[in-house]
């Protein structure tokens, strides 16, 4: 199997990836589900630096804990005790923390922050989320998910609800579907929230069509997965404008009655707009998205770092 | 030019005619290349006259000085149909059409705030790239913000 699109390489954008190159990955990913104890520990003597700029639970865990499972230490650096926060730049940030460590997960709040730190840096950079486009390793995960669950990507209908604008995991999704042919994809959003012109633009090139819906209810019945995302108030320029619209499109049991066998995934966590009582339906894929999240994101590390000369 | 556009402004000797710019971009035109060397050339400009190609123009003068290709690159960004002329001993020695740059750097400002290129201005320098020519449009290579003809204008203006 050829590593070349991932040995050594910058992990930025899904874009950059091709479906063979995903493929690959969850092929290994599927190894590392199936067979946990025979996982060869391919990051021995390797040093994995994460550096997130935003707060972020389980992303960096589950880079750290994957880190950790193929064998590599882990460093980490944290922005409020360390210089970011008397003002360091970005570019000198990553060139002391490349001096340390063979591989940086980082995540910024700003959009082009993993691009400019893949510029200065030598070592390979994983973007743990940019911005509101960029977070590969979810999309990853997200796909891999519905690989396992639905036995393809290809040919499904999929509602992507909620925050389509600010929201980095659906934009990356639909960049992620782009490179699969969905037979539909619904986006369902309020309108403060829907995709961004260039977003849009980006999609319409790689001829990923979406059609914009009003409401969820309409189309429940008519998709095979159900992607939402978390309404972020940080996100919002006006906080007037989140308090209007965090309650809408929200998933409840009842609300997925006529669901049939369509699942729902979150990349959690979740701030009110999937109810528990979700949880225990044959729909709620959240637990298993969430699940893939180590195993994928350890494919990611073997494949960039796994096996590159010393 | 025309005669009637000749006896506007006095025939130079040796120097740049920038023709066909924008009518009311002129003074953006001489902005955008003023550098230390031309410093103190004398400069003419004829403003919002009558052309047959552009409904109204502006035409600069600069005597002396000769544009580089990365000025007339430049310029384009704010005069996308100008031409330049370039004048030895009252003679045209070379003229060529002002053609839009395929990446600006550092020039233009991305227009998204959460872009890390503005939020790190000191330590990064912006690169857009050629998104459209008709009309005019940069997409930020960080963020994919796009830069209308008109907001190219506004920041150069
Ligand atoms: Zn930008």
């Amino acid at each position: 199997m050829s590593r070349d699109a991932w040995s050594g390489k910058d992990v930025l954008s899904i874009l950059d990836f091709s479906r063979q190159d995903l493929e690959q990955l969850f092929a290994v990913a599927d190894d590392f589900v199936e067979r946990p104890d025979s996982v060869e520990k391919s990051l021995s003597d390797r040093i994995v630096a994460t550096a997130f700029f935003e707060p972020s639970t389980r992303t960096r865990l589950s880079f750290s804990t994957a880190a950790i499972k193929l064998g590599a230490k882990v460093i980490d650096l944290s922005p409020e005790a360390s210089s970011v926060m008397k003002g360091e730049s970005l570019p000198d940030t990553i060139r002391m923390l490349e001096s340390y460590s063979d591989l940086i997960v980082m995540r910024h709040p700003s959009e082009g922050a993993a691009l400019l730190a893949s510029e200065v840096g030598r070592v390979p950079i994983v973007n743990g989320g940019d911005g509101s486009q960029h977070h590969p390793s979810q999309a990853m995960l997200d796909l891999f998910t519905i690989k396992r669950l639905k036995g393809r990507i290809d040919g499904l209908r999929y509602a992507v609800l909620g925050d389509v604008r600010y929201a980095r995991s659906a934009t990356s999704f639909l960049y992620g579907l782009s490179k699969y042919s969905p037979r539909v994809v619904y986006l369902v959003s309020p309108e403060g929230l829907r995709i961004k012109s260039e977003v849009k633009a980006t999609l319409d090139g790689f001829n990923l069509e979406t059609q914009q819906v009003e409401d969820i209810e309409k189309v429940l019945d008519k998709v095979d997965v159900v992607y939402m995302t978390r309404i972020q108030k940080e996100r919002f320029p006006d906080p007037n404008e989140y308090e209007r619209v965090k309650g809408s499109y929200k998933i409840t049991k009842s609300t997925l009655a006529n669901a049939k066998d369509a699942i729902v995934m979150h990349p959690l966590p979740r701030t009110g707009e999937l109810a528990y009582d979700v949880d225990s339906l044959p729909n709620a894929a959240y637990m298993e998205q969430a699940r893939m999240g180590v195993p994928v994101r350890m494919a990611l590390l073997h494949l960039v770092l796994g096996d590159r000369k010393r | 030019m025309s005669d009637k556009e000749t006896m506007l402004v006095q025939k130079i000797s040796d120097g740049t005619v920038i023709d066909h710019v924008s009518a009311g971009k002129s003074l953006s035109v001489l902005r955008l290349l003023s550098n230390p060397q031309n410093r103190g050339v004398t400069v003419a400009l004829v403003m919002n006259v009558g052309s047959s190609k552009m409904g109204r123009k502006d035409i600069v003068k600069m005597e002396g000085v000769e544009l580089t290709d990365e000025q007339v690159q430049k310029l384009a960004l704010i005069a996308p149909l100008a031409t330049v002329v370039t004048i030895r001993s009252f003679r045209v020695t070379q003229k060529k059409n002002a053609v839009p740059p395929k990446v600006v750097t550092g020039i233009l400002n991305c227009t998204s705030t959460t872009c890390i290129s503005v939020k790190e201005k000191e330590s990064v320098q912006s690169i857009f790239s050629l998104a459209g020519s008709s009309p005019l449009s940069y997409k930020c290579k960080f963020c994919g913000r796009i830069l209308s003809e008109q907001e190219i204008s506004a920041q150069l203006g």
